[in-house]
């Protein structure tokens, strides 16, 4: 039998890009970064227990420019999933479905992920430079 | 228009057999993820520049081991279950897809018991 040719919706490249389905596909996008920044909280324990020696060379690893800008991505990642998860939850319980409503939601997610990010590098460094 | 017995809708757990499961551990490990990622954010902080044996001494107290434990936990159950639906939806070869999910959960199993080894080695070596 012969498949019949359905009518398809159109391609995602069709459609403009908005605020709710950038963020739903960088949720999906950060929540696989983060699997894969997993790999390095491995590799931080390992040496941890290891030995003195294998920490200080995973500290300067990590230290590196290529470790920073690693947990710069990491860090972001991770304050972005952890805001848009949460809102995700308020969803599951049925809150926050209006349009206006999620589109500030969204927004309150970017502000807030990108300012928890400052506020943990700014706190790191100054407490780098206090110690 | 009902075609479903009471008794089936009371066992109601689909053609899968495992009804909400998926879902509903996702959420839970989630919720556990919100508190435990933020303490592990700040320890790390705080931990920036610190040498060997302030760490070890950190993560050997009962409060970092148990937390961390249950952070590891939690977020392998998570990234895996999270990584089953990315797998699921662009995956669409039967066999592929089938063979890309036992290896991330297998993967995440080992990676998992490889990070508790690590805090439970440290927790109990000082």
């Amino acid at each position: 039998m012969e498949k019949r040719q359905r009518p398809l919706s159109p391609h995602l490249q069709i459609y403009r890009p908005q605020l709710t389905s950038v963020l739903s596909i960088t949720h999906r996008g950060t929540g696989i970064a983060l699997v894969a920044g997993t790999l390095v909280l491995v590799y931080w324990l390992i040496a941890a227990a290891s030995g003195a020696e294998a920490y200080a060379s995973a500290q300067s690893l990590l230290g590196s420019w290529l470790g920073r800008t690693l947990l710069l991505a990491f860090s972001f990642s991770l304050f972005f999933h952890l805001c848009n998860g949460i809102r995700h939850l308020f969803w599951d319980v049925g809150l926050g479905f209006e349009l206006k409503t999620t589109y500030a939601s969204g927004m309150a997610v970017v502000i807030v992920s990108v300012a928890m990010t400052l506020a943990a590098w700014g706190l790191a460094y100054f407490m780098r430079a206090g110690a | 228009m009902k075609f479903r017995a009471p008794l089936a809708r009371a066992r109601g757990l689909g053609s899968a057999k495992s009804g909400t499961h998926h879902w509903w551990m996702q959420r839970l490990t989630a919720v556990a993820l919100v508190p435990l990622s933020l303490w592990f954010v700040a320890s790390l902080i705080a931990l920036a520049t610190a040498d060997h044996a302030t760490v070890v001494e950190w993560l050997a107290s009962p409060t970092a081991a148990i937390l961390g434990c249950a952070l590891i936990v939690a977020v392998f159950y998570h990234g895996q279950l999270g990584l089953q639906v990315v797998l699921e939806d662009y995956v669409h070869a039967e066999g592929l897809k089938l063979a890309s999910i036992v290896l991330t959960k297998l993967v995440s199993l080992l990676l998992a018991a490889a990070c508790l080894f690590a805090v439970l080695k440290i927790a109990f070596a000082s």
